[in-house]
């Protein structure tokens, strides 16, 4: 019980970091240390790095929160700890 | 006249909802006063959150801002989306699980210290008084300019409202009207942003709108954002897109800056108080969802109409003559919002970069040759002749698109609801900090269930009178102290509650001293650039950025005292494994 509670953590903190991950990519990354660089792909009429900082970044957010929702609701089943 | 009777009906429709709403949910026990019986859905929750998130100052001002900053706005819708990431996965599931009523209660119980609990009680009524003495002016200036009142009677009708469902209701009142005026504010801002995207790019998503070409006037066909880099750059702004340098913010600036809003969102107590009222740990998860997707919508529609409100600001008055200036430039001179001051007496509207005078315009109550409103103003250096007021953008919006009348009063009626439904959820944080975390666990902790709804009631009522008092007598730093309050909350709760889900060694010597630390170096640093002209020596990072070094310097402050002080007794560090997962939430128990 106790290592499996373990083995539930780091699963549940592994998910955390590769979205936590996406999560500085598209803003941080996307949206400000490289917008200059994305700024000069056109999509849809936005210069990439622009659109990031003021579009994307916020539906990526949303769709983050809502994987991990998902994903930790298995992850709560399969270790038997929902309620 | 016509604007003001849709007014009233709209106005008067949405605040019978509110009140009947308050009247059908009130309650009788602490805990559906703290957290609403700890039975609130998911999608309600959310719906709640928005609502309590999305202020007057979000409503009216943000728009503009973006509108003037271009760019460098980013770090505001970043800011206040991105914290939800971190608050659904880093904080709202394990709070929930710890099940108390207040963010004082988390730290006072992790940290077995009272002293802690008292630093976190002090943070929480610091940051919420910062916030509402805003959100009460914002309440005042709202139904003056709508309902055509004084600003304080404005103030005043808004305080009894809001006495009115917060007392009866407590937090389930709140949560409830909070639903409405969610739906509401949303309603409010999609309205004029789709009639206007439809109007110049004939997109009917604002959000694609604003990439779009052009749909008619001499510009037809070009894409809307270049025309706005053309339009900047002819008028000596920097482009519209154009990241970084000439008058915006250096890249450490904006990275610094989006950090300090992205943490202190997910720091701030009335959003964090909101996940201890739903049913479970994957609940608290979800609702944090629900909350981001209401606030995308908002937060996705606020650059569009702010790149929309800009090109047609520049096409309707820029170099026009002001005898043929459109109607509603001369409807909203005489709020002050905008003001034309003809330098070099040619008869037209001439704008550019730079201030046209020092402050904000006073007039002298007499007209121009032109039939301008004339100001005493002195005239700065600079050929630009016009100001504009960040918060004219949303308010004449539906005015300059030409909209119909119910869309101006739905505008109103949105104002209020987002402003009235933060500044609930602020009261309830302020009146549970003190009647909880302050009478109850500190003082009495023989009071009976009456008793401590009677304080908490009472508590209410003080608070509301502090609020109304800023509200009517406005200190005239409320927008300096907003940095502050983010600054605050990103620098004191965050690393102390963080650290004390994912790591068991942290210890109460710790977090006391974390959270002093990055607390006094924040206001230090904010007071000193603020109040003090200091300049911002670290880097040139800027006051609403300098909470991210606080942050970084409590997170440091705190390990190190950890690991040189005892471990937390084993109790502590049962808790804290026993909140790491979800089986076994109770309802929110007391002690």
């Amino acid at each position: 019980m106790k290592k499996d509670l373990r083995r539930y953590w780091r699963k549940n903190l592994s998910l955390m970091a590769v979205l936590l991950f996406i999560w500085a990519l598209v803003s941080y990354g996307f949206g400000i240390i490289f917008v200059d660089q994305l700024n000069t792909i056109r999509i849809a009429g936005f210069p990439l790095g622009f659109w990031f900082a003021q579009q994307g970044s916020i539906y990526v957010f949303v769709i983050l929160i809502f994987v991990y929702h998902f994903r930790m609701k298995k992850i709560d089943r399969e270790f038997d700890v929902h309620e | 006249m016509i604007i003001l009777t849709w007014t009233y009906i709209i106005v008067g429709i949405t605040f019978s909802l509110y009140l009947s709403i308050a009247w059908l949910s009130r309650v009788k026990t602490t805990k559906g006063f703290y957290v609403a019986g700890a039975g609130v859905s998911p999608l309600a929750n959310g719906m709640a959150t928005a609502a309590d998130w999305l202020s007057a100052a979000s409503f009216i001002s943000i728009a503009g801002l973006i509108s003037f900053m271009g760019y460098s706005g980013s770090i505001y819708l970043l800011g206040w989306t991105g914290g939800y990431v971190l608050l659904a996965l880093l904080l709202a599931p394990y709070l929930r699980k710890f099940g108390k009523f207040t963010v004082p209660d988390f730290i006072g119980d992790r940290y077995y210290s009272d002293t802690a609990r008292f630093v976190a009680l002090l943070c929480a009524i610091f940051v919420s008084f910062t916030y509402i003495a805003g959100q009460m002016r914002g309440v005042g200036i709202i139904f003056s300019r709508f309902l055509e009142v004084d600003v304080n009677t404005g103030v005043l009708i808004g305080m009894a409202i809001i006495f009115f469902y917060v007392s009866l209701g407590g937090m389930k009142g709140i949560t409830y009207t909070q639903v409405a005026q969610c739906l509401v504010l949303i309603v409010a801002y999609l309205v004029p942003a789709i009639a206007i995207s439809l109007k110049i790019t004939g997109s009917f998503a604002p959000q694609i709108g604003f990439g779009s070409t052009i749909a008619d006037g001499p510009n037809t066909g070009k894409y809307l954002l270049d025309i706005l880099n053309q339009l900047n750059t002819d008028l000596g702004f920097a482009e519209y897109t154009k990241p970084f340098g000439h008058g915006g913010k250096p890249m450490l600036d904006v990275f610094c800056s989006t950090m300090a809003l992205m943490v202190g969102t997910a720091g701030l107590p009335h959003i964090i108080i909101r996940f201890y009222t739903v049913t479970s740990v994957a609940a608290a998860r979800l609702s944090a969802g629900y909350a981001l997707l209401f606030i995308a919508i908002f937060y996705t529609t606020a650059p569009a109409v702010a790149s929309f409100a800009r090109y047609n600001m520049i096409n309707t008055i820029s170099g026009i003559e002001y005898a043929k200036a459109p109607v509603w430039f001369k409807n909203w001179e005489k709020t002050g919002l905008i003001a034309w001051l003809d330098k070099n007496q040619n008869g037209v509207i001439e704008y550019h970069k730079g201030d046209p005078f020092a402050g904000r315009p006073t007039f002298t109550g007499e007209k121009g040759s032109h039939g301008q409103e004339l100001i005493s103003n002195t005239p700065a250096d600079g050929v630009n002749e016009l100001y504009i007021d960040n918060d004219i953008i949303v308010l004449a919006n539906p005015e300059i698109a030409q909209l119909p009348p119910w869309v101006i009063a739905l505008v109103a009626a949105g104002a209020l609801a987002a402003a009235l439904s933060t500044a609930s959820g602020l009261l309830l944080v302020i009146s549970s900090a003190i009647s909880h975390d302050l009478y109850y666990r500190l003082i009495n902790r023989s009071a009976s269930e009456k008793q401590r709804l009677l304080v908490g009631r009472i508590m209410i009522g003080a608070a509301l009178f502090v609020a109304g008092y800023f509200g009517i007598n406005p200190p005239g730093f409320v927008a300096e102290v907003v940095a502050l309050a983010f600054g605050l909350a990103a620098s004191s709760f965050f690393p102390v509650i963080v650290l004390g889900i994912f790591s068991k060694r942290t210890t109460r010597e710790g977090a006391i001293c974390g959270m002093i630390t990055g607390i006094c170096f924040t206001i230090y640093y904010i007071v000193n650039i603020k109040f003090m002209s200091g300049s911002a020596w670290l880097l040139g990072i800027s006051a609403e950025g300098i909470g991210t070094v606080g942050m970084l310097l409590n997170f440091v402050v705190t390990m190190l005292v950890s690991l040189m002080t005892a471990a937390p007794p084993p109790e502590v560090q049962a808790m804290v494994e026993n909140i790491r997962f979800p089986r076994g939430t109770g309802s929110n128990i007391d002690r």
